[in-house]
């Protein structure tokens, strides 16, 4: 039996329908391939021991019991592996622990067998002998004087930007513009707070993990769960000093990525296995292994001072922020970066300076999570704003408009934006929510009620990308651009956009999976950025191979390249008359008379810069060209229970300019989804450490909401500010439904209970004794 | 080692003689001796949903399931729907809303949502909500997977 797609028999206009994600059909029969699923002839699996220490020199192994355990095919530990080392940013990250051990639970040893149980079994009966080093546990003890030091030879790590590391600073990043410190003098109003967000972890339903096989040529094919088979080809080659062009990698079906499988997890280790005993190898990572060894979203430690003027204009902000890296830097170095180009927000403020540190710790490593430290420092900043609105009682809403940035403003650091959709998003929520009526339901007993509001930007970024689109011999279009789609249907949208520059149905465009033999190259499906960037490039290259049918055309009907135009479902034929050819047709005459297949092709890397130098200054800037920006304005309603000071989530308003919904229904699953996101975040989500030890590595121990705890309804609201050289306008949408998402419910949160929670997660706990102070305060205002 | 069992299990209506540890969670039978690879694990624990299953007609979660406990009990996963209506409907709001994301999670949210559908007449969100809170997804949000449900119970009970 098959699912038929109705959708897909859309041609002409396919670009902003709601299409049906291609590969629904195979995921709701059960069909879908995930790592896990896969099976190879001889193939083995593979286990890791995890470090018992958090900090420690590896003194000696002792394999000897595991070789001999049932099953045992091959042992693997830092011995065999040689000093090559990966990293996004600071290439400071060996395939396994080699010499030392910096976090509990990082993996330091591996075991092949016949099945997955005697793998871990056998794993166990590994010992290592150590010697035993004080853990640094926070930034701030990294920081300290004679603190002991996780990585030795920092110094000579290769960086890809001026990190300024030293002793366990990783990196460090300063903006600025205008004069902070002489501005405040001009405020008439100033709000200065600490902020801190815990660590929260990704928590896609399939946890990670790899397959790869050697064949007889030495050379390796690697499938795993992955967001860039790119980013995987280069963090295997850099860790095991493979020479690029001896690994493959491919992708299955992926369960979700959030960022976590953006870099690398265990596919380093399952390389090395196979390279080690020369059959397949399976590793895929329980939950808990999810939990403990990949990575999560960084606790943030936020200072931030925003200053006004008496009629609510904004004059200045200093933000400094502490991020805790955990062993490895990681993509860490750009969250940093990211979260002070962001931390000004939507706003004209002349007067800037945002500053922050980055410092190893014996954790595991933070790293990539859906909104890459833009949630936490939104998180800071829009309670601010709610703060001043408060103090000169303007209505948080007009406030915002008041200062918001229009077309044409310049981002902070100076590139400017083409495309900003933040007044519509803010009419939108403020229309669709009836703000003006807030908070005038009849009150329930026992029940707090609030709304909040809160606004944010997004990149659409950035880096390298690519697009081959073919026109096969019967006049069909195969796609290649090496796009992951993780599963929020960049395929489709790729095809979409395809298909409608071509102007054939979308069922006539095959994409292909991502291939390091025969895609271009793709940074990868991050950064909200494969809609935008990738999509120019399928634009780019459909185009293309829109010139040449052409020119095959004009030779075929004898007339000039400028009298054709394409025609719905796939011809090409002469302005003003009847004439035309199907596709095929000329596909055949490129293939077998003149010419040769018809290629279309588009590479291209993001080209603005981040920076303006003559409007301000920049230290350590990991990324200097960046990204278009998105805008988004969330509006929250929730109700507090005063017994226990349970906060829930009642309705919210979620507006997104997306420049160009591709596909909208796609768009407003990422406005739904990424809202709940948020709110775990927001509201209880949160990895706990029991000195060096994460004390809640389960689904048990770890509550991600359910069905239960969703609001009774997420309004997802598309605007469309459409990017100049966006495909058909588009920008992403994967991570400008998220940001705004805590600060919005913690600005609610404060409406209804009257305390501002500085802190996240806002746990039941914590909202109660918020509530409890906020009573005294206002009881002894009153007295 | 444990010992290995004759187990003899019906999965969607086919009968299996497979060898098995006595202690093989029923998940492990169906993905590692039977290939039947829609159930997923997602924590082995029992809380994510992503390997529930029909053990007689009720949905279970298959990793905390031991393979032996299923002897003379029909199993059906989502590969075992071929001819059923419900499911045919469950599938098609499915796509059409936009409830499939990773699709990790959509076969056991599908056995789920089979098994809501029942009860006879039209299913409210708030029972959708129960019958699926034990179903992680962390994609969608729910909010299109619960309109999918109530879209496909309506369907059915008209």
């Amino acid at each position: 039996m098959t699912v038929e797609n109705s959708k897909t028999g859309v041609t002409a206009g396919v670009v902003g329908h709601p299409v049906a994600k291609l590969d629904s059909g195979e995921k709701v029969m059960g069909r879908s391939e995930y790592i896990a699923d896969l099976y190879r002839p001889n193939m083995v699996h593979g286990a890791v021991l995890g470090s018992a220490h958090a900090h420690a020199r590896i003194v000696s192994y002792d394999t000897s019991e595991a070789e001999k355990a049932p099953g045992v095919v091959a042992v693997l530990t830092g011995d065999d592996v040689g000093e090559g080392r990966m990293g996004a940013f600071i290439k400071d990250e060996h395939a396994i622990a080699k010499g030392k051990v910096l976090y509990l639970g990082e993996p330091v040893a591996a075991v092949v067998a016949e099945t997955e149980e005697q793998a871990r079994s056998a794993v166990r009966l590994i010992k290592v002998e150590y010697e035993e080093l004080d853990a640094v546990l926070s930034p701030e003890a990294g920081l300290a004087k004679d603190a002991p030091i996780l990585h030795e030879n920092l110094d000579d790590y290769f960086k890809v930007f001026d990190t300024g590391s030293a002793g366990n600073l990783a990196s460090r990043t300063v903006f600025e513009e205008g004069d902070v410190e002489a501005a405040w003098e001009s405020c008439d109003v100033i709000v200065e707070g600490e902020y801190t967000t815990e660590p929260q972890a990704h928590v896609a339903i399939e946890p990670c993990g790899a397959l790869a096989e050697v064949d007889a040529g030495g050379r390796v094919t690697l499938w795993s769960a992955n967001q860039s088979v790119f980013r995987v080809q280069a963090n295997v080659c850099e860790s095991l000093s493979l020479p690029m062009t001896r690994l493959r990698c491919l992708t299955p079906r992926v369960g979700a990525g959030f960022g976590n499988k953006m870099e690398a997890h265990v596919q380093p280790i399952t390389v090395a296995l196979t390279l080690k005993c020369g059959r397949p190898v399976k590793l895929i990572l329980t939950r808990e292994e999810d939990f403990e060894i990949v990575r999560a979203r960084h606790p943030f430690k936020i200072r931030m001072k925003t200053g006004a003027k008496k009629d609510g204009t904004l004059i200045a902000r200093k933000c400094e922020v502490l991020l805790d890296c955990g062993a490895f830097a990681d993509d860490s170095p750009g969250v940093l970066g990211y979260s002070l180009l962001m931390a000004r927000g939507p706003y004209r403020i002349a007067n800037v300076r945002s500053e922050g540190k980055l410092v190893y710790t014996n954790k595991m490593r933070f790293g990539a999570y859906r909104g890459f430290g833009n949630p936490q420092v939104t998180f800071a900043g829009e309670q601010q704003i709610d703060d001043i609105a408060e103090q000169l009682n303007i209505d948080p809403i007009k406030l915002r408009r008041k200062n918001m940035t229009h077309e044409g403003d310049p981002w902070f650091l100076g590139q400017e934006v083409r495309s900003n959709g933040l007044k519509q998003c803010l009419d939108e929520v403020e229309a669709r929510s009836n703000w003006k009526k807030r908070n005038q339901a009849a009150q329930r007993p026992g029940v707090k009620r609030g709304t909040g509001i809160a606004v944010a930007a997004h990149i659409s970024g950035l880096l390298g990308t690519g697009a081959i689109v073919r026109m096969l011999e019967d006049g069909s279009i195969s796609l290649n651009t090496g796009a992951t789609d993780i599963g929020q249907g960049s395929d489709t949208v790729l095809a979409q956009i395809c298909a409608e520059t071509l102007k054939v149905p979308l069922e006539n465009v095959f994409v292909s999976s991502p291939d390091t033999d025969g895609s271009p190259y793709n940074w990868g499906t991050t950064a909200s950025r494969v809609t935008y960037t990738t999509g120019r490039a399928v634009a780019a290259a459909s185009a293309d191979v829109e010139k040449q049918v052409k020119e095959h055309a004009a030779q075929m009907l004898d007339c000039d390249i400028g009298d054709l135009e394409l025609r719905d479902g796939g011809r090409v034929g002469i302005v003003g008359s009847n004439t035309d050819l199907p596709f095929f047709a000329v596909s055949a005459h490129a293939h077998w008379a003149v010419g040769g297949p018809l290629v279309g092709t588009s590479t291209l890397v993001f080209e603005r810069d981040t920076l303006d130098p003559k409007r301000a200054v920049a230290q350590g800037l990991p990324f200097p060209r960046i990204g278009v920006m998105s805008f988004s304005a969330v509006v929250t309603e929730v109700e507090v229970d005063e017994v226990t000071g349970q906060a829930r989530v009642v309705e919210a308003w979620s507006a997104a300019d997306v420049g160009r919904a591709i596909n909208p229904q796609l768009v407003e699953v990422q406005l739904e989804g990424g809202f709940l996101q948020g709110m775990g975040f927001a509201l209880y989500e949160e990895m706990v450490w029991d000195g060096a030890r994460l004390a809640n590595p389960s689904l048990m121990d770890y509550k991600i909401p359910t069905t239960r705890d969703a609001p009774g309804v997420v309004h997802p609201i598309i605007v469309e500010a459409p990017e100049p050289d966006g495909p058909f306008g588009a920008k992403g949408a994967g991570e400008i439904c998220i940001n705004a998402v805590p600060a919005s419910i913690a600005n609610a949160v404060e409406d209804a209970t009257g305390f501002r929670h500085r802190s996240l997660p806002m746990t039941s706990e914590r909202v109660l004794r918020g509530m409890m102070s906020a009573d005294k305060t206002s009881g002894e205002e009153a007295s | 080692m444990a010992d290995r069992e004759k187990l003899n299990l019906t999965v969607n209506s086919d009968n299996a003689t497979v060898d098995a540890d006595a202690g093989a969670t029923l998940l492990t039978v169906l993905r590692d001796e039977l290939r039947i690879l829609s159930p997923k694990r997602g924590c082995n624990q029992g809380v994510c949903g992503s390997c529930t299953v029909l053990i007689d007609g009720t949905p279970q979660r298959s990793c905390l399931t031991l393979a032996v406990t299923c002897e003379g009990k029909p199993v059906q996963t989502v590969d075992g729907f071929d001819a059923d209506t419900k499911m045919a409907l469950l599938r098609d709001q499915f796509q059409q809303n936009g409830a499939v994301q990773c699709g990790f999670c959509t076969s056991g949210m599908l056995i789920s949502a089979w098994h809501l559908l029942q009860e006879d007449g039209a299913l409210s969100r708030e029972d959708i909500n129960a019958g699926l809170s034990g179903n992680l997804c962390r994609c969608t949000g729910y909010q299109k997977i619960v309109d999918s449900v109530a879209a496909a119970s309506k369907e059915a009970s008209s």
